[in-house]
C-alpha cells in the first residue's frame, strides 16, 4: 500500500463503545487510519479544539480529506458507501432488515442507557449504588430480546455466516456487558457464543479496547 | 397519489414518536396499511407476543415477514418499496441523513419516551424532575442538531427534498414542541423545519392526533 499519510482519521476514547463499532468496521474494510485520542473522562470532546472541528462534540469523529463525520452509525454507512469491500449489509432485503433492528435495538435501547454521561446523572440523583443494578437491567432487557431476534438467523456470526453490520454494533456491546458490567455469559447463549467468536476475528481483536493507543491498563 | 396494493400492516400507538417515522415514511410512498392499536395492555397480550415476542412497536408486518425497531423498518420500505427514496445518492449527504436520524433514536428520544420517564426518572428520581429532565435532553440534542444543520440550505433537514433525516426530526420536534415546552424561538433551524413538516400531507396524516387510536386529552 502507498505512503505513511494515511487519509483516514479516527478521533477515538479507547473504551467508547460506539468508537469500538468504528474501529471493527475499518479493520474489515482493510482501511487504515491515524488513531487519534479524545480522554472523555477528562472532558477532552469540550475543548475549544475538538468542538472546532466537530461542533457535536461527540466521538467518534472520522476525517476522510475534506469530510468531517460524527456518529457511529453514520460513519459506518458511508465507509460501507465509499470503501465497498467487505460489505456491511447483505444483498437480501430481509437479512439487511434483521440488521438494521438488531442495530437498533443495540444503539437505541441498550447503549445510551448505560452510557458515561447517563451513569453519572444515575450516581448523582439516585446513588452510586443504583448504577450496575441499572445498567444490569438495561442489558438483560436488551440481550433478551436480541436472543429472540437472532434464534432464527444466527450462523457462525448474528445472522448468518459473514460478519455484517449486526456485527459491528453488538462486539462492542457484548464485550462491555460480559467484561464490565458482570453479566453471566450462560444467561444469553448466542450472545455468548457470539461473544467467543468474536474474540476470535482478527479484525475485532485489534478493535478492542485494551488493543488501542490510548489504553490504560 | 397512487397507491399501490400491498399487504401492509403496522402495530403502533399514537403518541409513540417511534410509530409516527414509520407512518411517515408509509405516507410519502404511497403504501396504504392496516393500523393496528397497540395499548399497554396489548404488549402482554399472548397474541402480539406470539407475533412479536419482543414486544416493541412499531412492528410492520409484510405478508410473513415481521419486523421491528423503526430504523430498521424505514429502511426496509425503502428497500422493498423504492418510489420516493429515503437516502440521496451523494454519499456525504447519506451520511449525514444517518447522522441526523441517529442523533434522534439515540441520544433524544431513548431519555424522554414516556416509558423512561414513567417508569425511571418518575420512580427513581422524582415526578418532579421528569419535564426538567426531558428538557434537558431535548436542549442538548437540540443544540448539536441546530450546530449540524444551520449550514444547509434547502427547504429540508439535508437539502430540498425530504429524506430519513426528516423523518426522524420531525416526530422529535412535534413532541418536543407540543409535549415538553420547549420553545420554538431557541431553534430557529429546527423551527424553520418543524414549520415546514407541518405542511405536508404525508406527515399531517402521521400526526399521533390522526390516528384511529388517538385519544383527545386536556
Amino acid at each position: 500500500m502507498a505512503s505513511d499519510t494515511k487519509k483516514l482519521k479516527l478521533y477515538s476514547y479507547w473504551r467508547s463503545s460506539c468508537s469500538f463499532r468504528v474501529r471493527i468496521a475499518l479493520n474489515l474494510k482493510g482501511l487504515k487510519y491515524d488513531y487519534i485520542p479524545v480522554n472523555l473522562l477528562k472532558g477532552e470532546q469540550s475543548h475549544p479544539e475538538f468542538l472546532k472541528l466537530n461542533p457535536v462534540g461527540f466521538v467518534p469523529v472520522l476525517l476522510d480529506g475534506d469530510l468531517v463525520l460524527a456518529d457511529s452509525l453514520a460513519i459506518i454507512m458511508y465507509l460501507d458507501d465509499k470503501y465497498p469491500q467487505h460489505p456491511l449489509l447483505p444483498s437480501d432485503i430481509h437479512k439487511r432488515a434483521i440488521n438494521f433492528q438488531a442495530t437498533h435495538i443495540v444503539s437505541s435501547s441498550i447503549q445510551p442507557l448505560q452510557n458515561i454521561s447517563f451513569l453519572n446523572y444515575i450516581g448523582e440523583k439516585v446513588g452510586p449504588d443504583e448504577k450496575l443494578p441499572w445498567v444490569q437491567s438495561v442489558l438483560r432487557k436488551g440481550f433478551t430480546a436480541l436472543e429472540k431476534l437472532l434464534k432464527d438467523h444466527t450462523g457462525r456470526y448474528a445472522t448468518g455466516d459473514e460478519i455484517f453490520l449486526a456485527d459491528v454494533f453488538l462486539a462492542p456491546q457484548l464485550h462491555a456487558a460480559f467484561t464490565r458490567f458482570n453479566i453471566p455469559m450462560n444467561e444469553f447463549p448466542i450472545m455468548s457464543r457470539l461473544h467467543e467468536t468474536y474474540n476470535a476475528t482478527p479484525a475485532f481483536q485489534e478493535a478492542l479496547p485494551q488493543n488501542q493507543p490510548d489504553a490504560v491498563h | 397519489m397512487e397507491c399501490e396494493a400491498v399487504n401492509l400492516k403496522l402495530y403502533s400507538h399514537w403518541m409513540s414518536s417511534c410509530s409516527f417515522r414509520v407512518r411517515i415514511a408509509l405516507n410519502l410512498k404511497g403504501l396504504k396499511y392496516h393500523y393496528v392499536a397497540v395499548t399497554a395492555s396489548s404488549k402482554s397480550d399472548p397474541e402480539f407476543l406470539k407475533l412479536n415476542p419482543l414486544a416493541l412497536i412499531p412492528v410492520l408486518v409484510d405478508g410473513d415477514f415481521v419486523l421491528a425497531e423503526s430504523l430498521a423498518i424505514i429502511m426496509y420500505l425503502d428497500d422493498k418499496y423504492p418510489q420516493y427514496p429515503l437516502l440521496p445518492h451523494d454519499i456525504p449527504k447519506r451520511a449525514l441523513n444517518f447522522q441526523v436520524a441517529h442523533i434522534v433514536a439515540s441520544s433524544i428520544q431513548p431519555f424522554q419516551n414516556m416509558g423512561f420517564l414513567n417508569n425511571f426518572i418518575e420512580k427513581k428520581v422524582g415526578p418532579h424532575e421528569k419535564l426538567p429532565w426531558a428538557q434537558s435532553v431535548i436542549r442538548k440534542g437540540f443544540t448539536a442538531l441546530e450546530k449540524l444543520l444551520k449550514d444547509q440550505a434547502g427547504r429540508y433537514a439535508t437539502g430540498d427534498e425530504i429524506f430519513l433525516a426528516d423523518l426522524f426530526l420531525a416526530p422529535q420536534l412535534y413532541s418536543a414542541y407540543k409535549r415538553f415546552n420547549i420553545s420554538m424561538n431557541e431553534f430557529p433551524s429546527l423551527s424553520r423545519l418543524h414549520e415546514a413538516y407541518n405542511g405536508i400531507s404525508a406527515f399531517q396524516e402521521a400526526f399521533p392526533e390522526k390516528q384511529p387510536d388517538a385519544v383527545n386529552s386536556d
